[in-house]
């Protein structure tokens, strides 16, 4: 396939795919983003192979191995079209019957379907499911439609579309102007507009100019831009390149973490094919803009998702941040102006230059436009990707989207922003998700993580897992970072530890403040808002911690003990088989008792228990019963003999 | 590890000092560990002095100055983890294999790394062995999925 050199021969390409394509035509599309791959998307798509040989249509049914679809919880998915269906949890057993009931018969198998859990009625399609008919996937709707690495799938959906128009019918001026007005805002974290941060660049004397794709997405539990380069990876380099054009770089950088295996090579893929069709290189589109982009794979290191330590990564040393007296923007990789933008950001820019900055703002708050995609995890009934529009409220993504909190627990709390962000309790639920407004609420919008967490999550715990994160991630340049986030963690694991004292609160409050103020780069800055904001929420945890030595949790280790209710110990010796640390005596018809001299606290007699007895307890705070005497502990056909 | 490999790696970067990370982390990938003969090789044909190659080795979690063991134990202690109890699951890990975090036992049966987030959290607690996902985990679980490896 030679170059592509105008508008019209692009349009052309289009129209042949298109045209080559049929409306009635069969396809099955399988999820196969990574968590999907985890729950065995990979002996699913072999058995549809092996079953469409079998059932000889292999040469009839199109089988498109797609992206990530978002509802991770319901894994691996398959949606048949044209009709749409949307089958769940597929596993291989399922397929044969796939293949002859419901490709060859159109008859649809009701025990894949999704059940709303409050109606209990079946729902075919994957867009009338509660989880998906809430979001508004404007980034992600083209995820499950397309296989990542076919440019024609991106074509056939208007793919390109939008860097033909900037580089043949726009100015770079227009751009700017388009990308201005629609107030697009940084999606990485701290939400900078990026039409002001291109503009820097672009009003810069400097010749040479860099644009990146900051893809280390590093925040624990969130997976977004992950799902959205390995899905989608066309979308990004096409607003790359938009981007390029605008501030008049010549070179791009993709800097995406080598945890990240499929997503580096699909970009790698994609790279190569807008290369060989011309969106890529010499004369793009026939225009006089050249642009390359190169993949730069980082070595595992949180803090190099800071732009200046990602630079200086790129640069091939160790990923530390440099002070920004010159924003990156004016002075940045190779000390060249260079414009940084996360994954999602440059996912925006097609669907900007396409639809209008007026069509965009339409979407969102005041000053929040758009959607965002959240990563919703933890206590949650549906674990997945979501898409919503900007303002939508924490407790509509929650509970609608999200489905409400597993197992009928109580709503604690929800962490945004990462490490760098905060926990918001159950009197914000009503908040409208927007950059401002979650930093103005102690949090932040960061990346998109989104981390539900219910009665048995203890806030004091939360706080000091994420300094324990960020002590490890720390880079050791500044102080107030290496020496202050450290000291705050260890007075934390005091606390939790039960070794909490008088004035452990405000001198955690003093290095906090500090750390705000001094410190190098935002990790350092931004590294006690997990402790305030949940000392603002949750004070109260706090104090029972420390003064009481009582976890309300339940969680902190230290200071809970395992006792077996005698009462509703059945002696059936699920715990006392599988106690690794054979702390439990007992025996058939004989209750069971725990030796806290052995106990290790691991939790197992807990999940063991079956729920109908419930009899073994975690308690905090106040001293474990006495043993039962062991004459009593016989039990008499199933009833207790005293 | 074969010299010649080490710089067939590095003629593939064109000996640019920019891609030293690149090159290690190609090396890492092929050998599972970083052996001073390799870092000496590099500094020589890059023209990169040890000290900084030591540096970066020793800054970024990808690289192992030590080798592995046959197995590569990954536990993610990513938020949504945690919350589901991947604490429970590390001790767990750490009872049976008796190494810690960042150890290899000495047969180089195990070798145990925590990581931040595998980005499959609909499946938390989740541990990876040699690439492949055991999710869902009870601390129970997780001693009966490691009893399967050799």
């Amino acid at each position: 396939m030679p170059k592509l050199n105008s508008s019209a021969e692009l349009e052309k390409l289009r129209e042949e795919i298109l045209s080559g394509r049929n409306s009635n035509q069969k396809i099955i599309t399988l999820c196969s983003g990574t968590a999907c791959h985890a729950t065995g998307s990979r002996a699913v798509a072999e058995s549809i192979e092996l079953e469409l040989k079998n059932q000889g249509l292999s040469d009839q049914v199109i089988v498109r191995k797609t992206g990530c679809h978002g509802f991770c919880e319901r894994g691996p998915i398959i949606v048949i079209y044209p009709e749409g269906i949307c089958y769940l949890q597929v596993e291989p057993e399922n397929i044969p019957e796939i293949i002859s009931q419901t490709i060859k018969e159109n008859k649809i198998l009701e025990h894949l379907l999704y059940v709303d859990p409050d109606s209990e009625e079946k729902i075919t399609k994957e867009t009338e499911i509660p989880f998906y008919k809430n979001q508004q996937r404007l980034l992600f709707e083209a995820n499950i439609k397309i296989d990542p690495k076919s440019i024609e799938d991106y074509l056939a959906l208007g793919g390109y579309k939008a860097l033909a128009r900037a580089v043949l019918e726009m100015t770079p001026e227009q751009v700017l102007e388009e990308v201005k007005k629609a107030n697009l805002r940084g999606r990485g974290g701290g939400g900078f507009p990026a039409g002001t941060k291109w503009e820097g660049t672009r009003n810069t004397p400097e010749e040479t100019r860099y644009v990146i794709v900051n893809a280390d997405e590093g925040d624990p539990g969130a997976y977004m831009d992950r799902s959205l380069l390995e899905g989608n990876p066309h979308s990004v380099l096409e607003g790359l390149a938009i981007g390029a054009y605008t501030v008049g770089a010549r070179e791009g950088y993709i800097y995406v973490r080598q945890e990240y295996p499929l997503a580096v090579e699909n970009i790698d893929v994609a790279i190569k094919q807008a290369e060989e069709k011309g969106f890529l290189g010499k004369n793009i589109l026939g225009s006089d803009f050249d642009f390359t982009v190169k993949v730069h794979q980082g070595a595992g290191a949180f803090v190099c998702g800071e732009s200046t330590a990602l630079m200086t990564a790129l640069e091939g040393r160790t990923g530390e941040p440099r002070p920004k007296y010159i924003r990156s923007n004016i002075k940045g990789l190779w000390d060249k102006p260079t414009v940084l933008n996360n994954v999602e950001t440059w996912a925006n820019v097609p669907l900007i230059i396409n639809n209008g900055a007026d069509w965009f703002s339409s979407y969102g708050t005041e000053t929040s436009k758009g959607t965002k995609i959240f990563s919703l995890v933890g206590k949650i009934n549906n674990t997945g990707l979501v898409e919503v529009p900007m303002g939508m409220s924490l407790r509509d993504i929650i509970f609608k989207v999200g489905g409400g909190i597993r197992g009928g627990k109580q709503f604690k709390a929800v962490q945004t922003g990462g490490p760098s962000g905060g926990c918001l309790p159950e009197h914000l639920l009503d908040l409208e998700v927007g950059f401002d407004e979650l930093t103005q609420a102690g949090s932040m919008m960061g990346s998109g993580g989104m981390i539900v967490m219910d009665e048995d999550t203890c806030m004091v715990d939360v706080a000091r897992y994420f300094l324990d994160f960020l002590t490890d991630e720390s880079c050791g340049k500044c102080v107030p970072c290496r020496e202050g986030v450290k000291q705050m963690l260890e007075t934390l694991t005091d606390i939790t530890d039960g070794r909490g004292q008088e004035g452990h609160l405000e001198q955690l409050e003093d290095l906090g403040e500090l750390a705000r103020e001094v410190a190098l780069c935002a990790l350092g800055q931004t590294a006690p808002n997990p402790f305030l904001s949940t000392l603002k929420y949750f004070r109260d945890e706090y104090e029972a911690h420390i003064k009481e030595k009582r976890c309300p949790a339940l969680y902190c280790r230290e200071l809970i003990d395992y006792y077996i209710d005698p009462e509703k110990c059945q002696a059936c010796q699920a715990c006392l088989k599988k106690c690794p640390a054979d702390a439990i005596i007992g025996g058939k018809k004989t209750i069971h008792v725990i030796d806290q001299e052995k106990c290790t606290k691991c939790n197992t007699c807990f999940e063991v228990c079956p729920s109908r007895f419930s009899a073994v307890k975690k308690i905090s705070g106040e001293p474990v019963p006495p043993p039962i005497p062991e004459e009593e502990r016989t039990i008499v056909r199933g009833s207790k003999e005293k | 590890m074969d010299i010649n490999k080490i710089d067939q790696i590095i003629d593939g970067h064109n000996s640019e000092a920019s891609s030293l990370i690149q090159v290690l982390l190609e090396i890492q990938s092929e050998n599972r560990w970083l052996p001073r003969q390799a870092l000496e090789r590099i500094s020589e044909r890059m023209d990169v002095p040890l000290s900084r190659i030591q540096h970066i080795a020793t800054f970024y979690k990808a690289f192992s100055l030590v080798p592995k063991g046959r197995h590569e134990i990954h536990i993610c202690m990513g938020t949504a983890c945690h919350v589901r109890g991947a604490q429970n699951i590390l001790s767990a890990l750490e009872d049976h294999t008796g190494i810690k975090p960042g150890e290899t036992d000495l047969a180089l049966k195990f070798s145990l790394e925590t990581v931040n987030c595998l980005g499959c959290c609909a499946l938390g607690p989740v541990i990876e062995v040699d690439g492949q996902i055991h999710g869902k985990l009870t601390p129970p679980e997780t001693a009966e999925a490691l009893k399967k490896y050799e």
